[in-house]
């Protein structure tokens, strides 16, 4: 099992996995302590309120005026007595019995007839929709209880009463719930399907529909019944239900409260098993709900805190060829920069060791050319480090222009349940004032991670920082204080998302989200930010920016919103930006004018740029340099022009060649086949080798290191392409699997 | 703006006409003769014919429907059978008793409510979070006729720090501190399971919108947690929370029957209740008819504030 998990396209898991999920639902509300206990009180009631007429109990109407209101732990009357001598546990037990019934009963006469209404409406649509909504629309006009009293009004007080009236108080809420999920399943193919077959209406519901709306009756029963158990007590409480001789809880409880001040337990009792039945049920709806909604399942729910968790032993980097802490050598804002992506191997072992001291050695060069080793003791040669060697003074980089962004080693986990996925597995990336980098990758590569991991903006639960410094001008980010992170968010580092509906506040006008930017960090008045905002919004060539400061964001243009995010980040002169993919989502037109703006921008101010992007064509508008990421990892780097005209990793050349290039038409655009494997069981080797044309043996196990290549290229691949070499030939390999070894 | 609320007043009026359809069909459909049962099986027949004649019902449904509509938009209910009384004064009476305990109770449920889940939310997991999910819990299990009892027990008779009962002290009470201390435990009775309704939801939807990119533009701004969460979180929270109160608003209505009838509270709950066991079927008309106008009025000035929070929903 363990060879074929690790195959993508393995067809096999999913269904194993489906099959795994029914049973484990009721084992998930088991696994709910809560819901167990409720399960455990409820069966206890059930079960004493059924064995009601085999239990050694006193006739619980037999009076006994000698005995009356006689205390609790009395002879002969465990609970003591009512007011006209008649034992309470017998009346406790045999009441509970009609209580339950008469509110089981209620739920399911609501269940039976609301969802009955809920599946004819959604399923025939049309006129029946309309008016059995308008009806169902008009009983929920009333307060729900008084539209109880109305009809009891109408029928008569009684028990029997009582309970239609509850039960015809509850069908709207089945009737809504059923038709909201019938409506969306009456227009899928397999309704379709049945209809082409010739079945009619009533077997398509019954036997296509009713099975895929159980789970949404079931939910709505179990958050329902405690509520229709309580409301009937109520009811009899009011003495419009239960009429006597005959009692149930709620007229218990009624009769009770005529001695409360004599006699308070004969009123408390009753009402203590109304509490403990409704919680209990409510203690099991909620597990249900749990169950069957798969949102909750995972702790998809979970809040994300204000900044990523750092792992308390984070294994911060360290010479991996030797396997011994590296001699803290440069740190602080004085070492030079370095080549992104140079990732050194990783092994299971190394998290077990104890952590070392918390800085790597200036290792390699921008340039990357092999070179003697520099900082005595730090390094053997290159061998050690990778092709990582490089020393301060060295390709004329003064410490002047130190790398502004040094992340070294990132590692970014995602705690899924007992599965951890290593989203980042090593990232390493270095951004010198007023550089561009452009991080590349499909979706799921880890780019955003690594990006969102610079600011501690991975929503944790479920992200946790596992390892790696994140160099900010010298300072680890992953070390510094909640309040530092709060100061350089928007401040020094400023972020563009991708989606800028999503990510501007869809209740607050752009003007005033610039302006709390604005005032976040710097001490201006109101009206100074204000006018500082709008320069800000003309600055991004957002035309009328007085009008558009009071404009809302779904009043705005795709374009226009991601200015405003621009505007939004340039606020506060930021020395980097990170930009998610900021022109993704936008119209193809608009996204070169939003490109240009920002390259102009960044260029004016000498702005750093980390740009997130999938897409070549956009990286080679504005990047100076380029890292490409695949399974959480960098597999190549270098100048952008070198990258996109000669690649060494095949991957690259597989992503360059699926841009569209004008006056090519003739030009293949096959996304990269295949799938990137799961990160949380990568296989050994290369990560892409089960993709790759070029595959060899030797790919597939190891560690393959990022070694300098040619020209400014790194790659992390054992058999690059050489220049002017075309993989289109070679791909043919991978129709025809069986020429590989 | 002004556009927006007109529009949803329209859209309140044949809401407002099923209602008032429904209300009178209640005499139509009471089984058997409607006079029987209102004066029992020992009137004589000249009662039953002359109450049916005042009742208006020897004629054609729509006839009595129009008949009684024309009464009930110029403030005539009919007579109260049992107090001999015009049923609007009754009502109106009643209703402002009521008004005011479920007015106190919804906003003390909106105040701890919203509270309750925000710090819920915010420390997810934490043992803020399970002890408000606890008494949550507790809150919306608890019979409130049953949680009446308990706190009249304890702090009525025990403590005597409450009042038992009544709206008024018997002697010289009236005032609006009199009226204020016989208020605070059948508010709070009346209160508890709104705050645990109000409590989660806003939990489920501060937990649903922290979630979003824009809470995460926030941090990403340099915004104090504080500022994230009361602003940012809690105003488009808000927005999915308020439709909830405005249903709750229903509950604390209906729910009024039984705080009012423990706590011998004068409201229009009691009165309903003595109504429908007398059989005072005009009274209860009445009665059923303002409350659900009430709270019909109630829902829609919820769905107004909801458009002026989030002008989206324009």
């Amino acid at each position: 099992m363990t060879a074929a998990a690790t195959t993508p396209g393995d067809a096999t898991r999913p269904q194993e996995r489906r099959r795994r999920e029914w049973p484990s639902t009721f084992a998930l509300i088991l696994n709910n302590r809560l819901a167990a206990a409720g399960l455990g009180i409820l069966a206890v009631i059930i079960l004493a309120a059924l064995a009601a007429p085999i239990l050694p109990l006193a006739d619980p109407n037999a009076t006994d005026p000698a005995n009356r209101l006689a205390p609790l732990f009395s002879d002969g009357h465990p609970l003591g007595t009512d007011a006209l001598g008649r034992d309470m546990l017998s009346r406790l037990i045999w009441g509970t019995r009609v209580s339950l019934l008469v509110g089981f009963s209620a739920s399911l006469i609501a269940a039976f007839f609301g969802s009955a209404i809920g599946l004819v409406a959604g399923y025939a649509g049309g006129r029946t929709d309309q008016l059995l909504m308008r009806l169902i629309d008009l009983m929920m006009a009333f307060p729900y209880i008084l539209l109880a009293l109305a009809i009891v009004a109408i029928l008569g007080p009684g028990l029997i009463n009582a309970l239609y009236a509850i039960a015809i108080v509850n069908v709207p809420f089945f009737a809504r719930n059923i038709r909201g999920i019938t409506v969306g399943l009456a227009r899928r193919e397999f309704v379709d399907a049945a209809k082409l077959s010739g079945k009619g209406p009533l077997r398509i519901l019954w036997s296509d529909i009713l099975p895929n709306v159980l789970p949404t009756i079931v939910i709505t029963l179990s958050t329902t019944v405690g509520w229709m158990i309580l409301e009937t007590a109520g009811l009899s409480f009011l003495g419009l239900g239960a009429q006597p001789p005959q009692a149930d809880l709620g007229s218990m409880l009624g009769d009770g409260r005529k001695v409360m001040f004599t006699a308070p337990t004969i009123s408390l009792v009753p009402g203590l098993m109304i509490f403990l039945i409704v919680m209990s049920i409510n203690l099991i709806g909620d597990g249900i709900r749990d169950a069957l909604d798969p949102r909750l399942r995972s702790g998809a729910m979970a809040r994300p805190s204000f900044r990523t968790k750092v792992a308390r032993e984070r294994k911060v980097p360290m010479d991996r060829g030797s396997r011994k802490p590296v001699s803290a050598g440069v740190s602080g804002g004085g070492h030079p920069p370095l080549p992104a992506g140079i990732s050194p191997t990783r092994r299971e072992v190394d998290r077990s060791e104890t952590p070392p001291p918390r800085d790597l050695p200036p290792c390699g060069g921008s340039k990357g050319r092999a070179r003697p080793a520099a900082r005595p003791g730090a390094r053997q040669g290159r061998g050690e480090c990778l092709g990582t060697d490089r020393a301060a003074g060295e390709n004329g980089n003064d410490p002047a222009e130190a790398a502004i962004l040094d992340v070294r080693d990132l590692r970014t986990d995602f705690h899924m349940g007992s599965e951890i996925y290593h989203a980042t597995g090593g990232v390493d990336l270095v951004i010198r004032p007023g550089e561009c980098l452009g991080l590349v990758g499909e979706s799921g590569s880890g780019k955003s991670v690594t990006a969102m991991s610079i600011m501690g903006l991975v929503p944790s639960p479920p992200g946790v920082i596992a390892g790696g410094r994140i160099g900010f001008k010298g300072e680890d980010l992953a070390e510094a204080s909640d309040k530092r992170i709060r100061h350089l968010r928007g401040g020094a580092v400023s972020h563009v998302f991708q989606d800028p509906l999503a990510t501007l506040h869809p209740l607050f006008a752009v003007g005033d989200q610039i302006v709390e930017a604005i005032r976040a960090h710097q001490p201006l008045s109101r009206r100074d930010a204000e006018a500082k905002a709008q320069d800000l919004l003309a600055l991004v060539r957002i035309p009328n920016a007085a009008q558009r400061m009071k404009a809302l964001p779904h009043e705005l243009s795709g374009g226009l919103r991601q200015r405003v995010s621009i505007a939004m980040a340039l606020a506060n002169d930021p020395e980097l930006i990170i930009a998610d993919e900021p022109t993704t989502a936008l119209d193809v037109t608009v996204q070169a004018e939003v490109l240009r703006l920002l390259d102009e921008l960044r260029r004016e101010r000498n702005t750093a740029v980390l740009f997130i992007t999938h897409d070549f064509g956009v990286v080679s508008e504005i990047a100076d340099r380029v890292a490409v990421m695949y399974a959480g990892r960098i597999v190549e780097t270098g100048r952008t022009e070198e990258i996109l005209t000669e690649p060494a990793h095949p991957y690259t050349r597989m992503l360059i060649d699926c841009v569209p290039v004008m006056g090519e038409p003739e030009r293949r655009l096959d996304a990269v086949p295949g799938r990137p494997p799961a990160v949380n069981r990568l296989p050994s080797g290369c990560a892409f080798a089960d993709r790759c044309p070029r595959v060899e043996a030797d790919c597939r196990s190891g560690e393959i290191p990022l070694e300098e290549k040619r020209g400014s290229l790194e790659a992390r691949c054992l058999h690059p392409l050489q220049p002017g070499e075309a993989l289109l030939d070679e791909a043919a390999k991978i129709h025809h699997p069986e020429v590989l070894p | 703006m002004t556009a927006t609320i007109a529009r949803r007043l329209l859209a309140a009026i044949p809401v407002l006409f099923g209602l008032s359809v429904v209300v009178f069909g209640m005499i139509a459909l009471i089984p058997g003769d409607p006079a029987t049962a209102i004066l029992g099986s020992y009137a004589t027949p000249e009662n039953v014919a002359r109450l049916n004649a005042s009742l208006g019902l020897d004629k054609s449904l729509p006839q009595q429907y129009l008949a009684w509509m024309s009464g009930v938009v110029s403030g005539d209910f009919g007579r109260s059978y049992a107090l001999n009384r015009p049923v609007i004064d009754i009502v109106l009476e009643r209703f402002s008793a009521t008004l005011l305990l479920a007015g106190a109770s919804l906003l003390l449920a909106t105040l701890f409510g919203l509270l309750a889940g925000i710090v819920s939310a915010v420390r997810q997991f934490g043992l803020a979070d399970k002890a408000i999910t606890l008494v949550v819990l507790i809150g919306i299990s608890v019979p409130s006729f049953w949680l009446g009892l308990l706190l009249i027990l304890f702090f009525a008779v025990r403590i005597k720090l409450f009042p038992a009962s009544g709206m008024v002290a018997i002697y010289g009470g009236g005032g609006p501190l009199d009226i204020l201390h016989h208020l605070v435990l059948p508010a709070i009775t009346l209160a508890l399971v709104a705050t645990g309704v109000i409590a989660r939801l806003t939990r489920t939807a501060m937990l649903e919108v922290l979630r979003q990119d824009y809470i995460r533009t926030a941090r990403a701004k340099g915004l104090t947690e504080r500022r994230v969460i009361y602003r940012h979180a809690f105003m488009a929270a808000l927005v999915s929370v308020i439709p909830v109160i405005g249903i709750q608003a229903g509950f604390v209505l209906g729910g009024a029957v039984y705080v009012e009838t423990v706590f011998q509270w004068p409201g229009i709950g009691a009165m309903l209740v003595n109504a429908i066991s007398q059989r005072d079927i005009l009274l209860v008309q009445g009665g059923v008819l303002v409350v659900a106008a009430s709270y019909v009025l109630f829902n829609l000035l919820a769905d107004v504030c909801q458009t002026l929070l989030d002008p989206r929903l324009k």
